[in-house]
């Protein structure tokens, strides 16, 4: 699957994202499973709130971040995502 | 000979909690110790509260709401709710045994995460057989149910030579049924397992066929149905990394309170595994002699003590290690460079024998009578 850039972008349903105080980190929780997230990827799956397009998504972390030049890395992430089911496109 | 002195255990993430050994069904291969029936005291509501609390305190996350059929205690939806509130994923794991549409939606509302279905092959006659009680259309149900609900749901099937050869047919359903998830978990010999062995292993050529079923079918569902294939250990020539390494990551509370590195530990000599009555959670994951038996490799003997893969197997499983050869220290004798590994090649050759001939002994159904009568006798 590849990331449609005309398209929202939601966190799945079937999953939770969560802060964890005892691991200082993130994390995706489903069935019986747990993924530990770095603070990049978890600033940019907060984003994924059905309200934003990549092009958005982008821009909001930029500005975030102050920095720019960050289309390549924010895609490939959440094609990894999409992949594996973390975030949905309508 | 026990354990390594290390200061600061890795905390739980993963808390099985075992509300109950009541169970409707009567699965043979049942993970519940042989001599469950003697376990039969079961602690409150108020003590499984604190024990989810403190152990969500020390970083468990994932919780297992199962049993036994965990839907046979009153307090499940107020445990869910309890275990939500703390921030806990909440997995129930179920026969869907005692399972309507009220209970899910009132579930729902107590913030139960996911449901795991059990079912036991993917034909009427063989699931109520496996089961020992009528309750595929049942299942079938429970499973739309669900689905309806929203739920995330893993349907979970036990593979062992009684259903092996509905793979196919066993995927089909599983897809029909909207699992998100199907776990294909071959039979582990522990317990109830171990005592029907010979009547449960598939042959070699049976696992192959399955499991290029099964990976074939992976590659058609991929974007929709994912599919967990637990791997039949005895015919791989090194033993699983047992619990993620003993007292690193699981910790299972039986339902009269004692605590358990791994849901069989019950079956080892010797550990005098604490009860959450008596010590917190935290005493008991850091600093008893159970959760420290078999932490680090201190423990450990030849072959496994200079093996170059100990930190990746952990020396395999203690429970298999002990059941097969009485020595709970010894290599799980699935390594293939055990010293035992005979054993394991004769357990397949005599599961093969018992498939082969014409007069199989009964299987042993898991209810109280059975295992009254086989805890008196071994």
């Amino acid at each position: 699957m590849t990331l449609n850039p005309d398209l929202t972008i939601t966190f799945s349903p079937m999953h939770r994202l969560q802060w964890e105080e005892a691991q200082q980190k993130d994390v995706i929780l489903y069935p019986e499973g747990m993924v530990e997230l770095n603070q990049s990827s978890a600033e940019i799956l907060k984003l994924c709130d059905g309200s934003r397009r990549l092009e958005q998504v982008v821009a909001d972390l930029e500005q975030k971040f102050s920095t720019r030049g960050l289309i390549n890395d924010v895609t490939s992430f959440l094609e990894v995502a999409l992949n594996n089911g973390w975030i949905k496109q309508p | 000979m026990a354990g390594s002195n290390n200061p600061k255990p890795t905390p739980p993430r993963w808390l099985l909690a075992e509300l109950t050994y009541k169970c409707p069904l009567q699965c043979p291969y049942c993970s519940n110790p042989l001599d469950y029936a003697q376990h039969n005291s079961e602690i409150s509501t108020a003590d499984w509260k604190r024990v989810l609390s403190q152990a969500r305190k020390m970083g468990a996350v994932q919780l297992g709401f199962s049993g036994g059929e965990p839907l046979s205690r009153q307090d499940l939806p107020e445990l869910v709710e309890h275990a939500r509130q703390l921030g806990y994923y909440t997995n129930l794991i179920t026969s869907g045994y005692g399972l309507n549409e009220e209970k899910i939606i009132q579930l729902k509302e107590a913030g139960l995460d996911h449901i795991q279905l059990s079912i036991q092959a993917s034909t009427q006659e063989l699931n109520d057989h496996i089961a020992g009680t009528v309750s595929y259309e049942n299942k079938k149900v429970v499973a739309h149910l669900i689905k309806k609900h929203g739920y995330p749901m893993v349907l979970c099937v036990v593979i062992h030579r009684e259903n092996i050869h509905q793979m196919q047919q066993i995927l089909e359903m599983a897809e029909e049924l909207g699992a998100d998830y199907v776990e294909l978990a071959n039979t582990q010999y522990y317990g109830w397992a171990h005592k029907n062995r010979d009547l449960l292993m598939p042959t070699k050529e049976q696992y192959e066929t399955a499991e290029a079923i099964a990976q074939a079918y992976k590659e058609q569902v991929a974007d929709k149905m994912k599919i967990y294939y637990i791997i039949p250990d005895f015919h791989e020539d090194r033993p699983k990394a047992c619990m993620n390494g003993w007292g690193t990551t699981f910790l299972t509370i039986a339902p009269d309170g004692v605590a358990l590195p791994c849901h069989s530990a019950r079956e080892l000599p010797g550990l005098d595994c604490p009860n959450v009555n008596d010590f917190s959670i935290e005493q008991i994951w850091n600093d008893s002699k159970a959760f420290n038996f078999f932490r680090g490799y201190e423990w450990m003997k030849e072959p496994c003590r200079s093996c170059d893969e100990k930190e990746k197997d952990f020396g395999g499983c203690r429970c298999q290690a002990y059941l097969l050869t009485g020595d709970m220290y010894s290599t799980d004798p699935v390594c293939s460079k055990s010293p035992d590994h005979p054993l394991i090649d004769d357990a397949i050759h005599t599961a093969r024998i018992s498939a082969l001939s014409s007069d199989e002994k009964p299987l042993i159904f898991r209810n109280s009578k059975n295992s009254k009568k086989h805890t008196l006798n071994s």
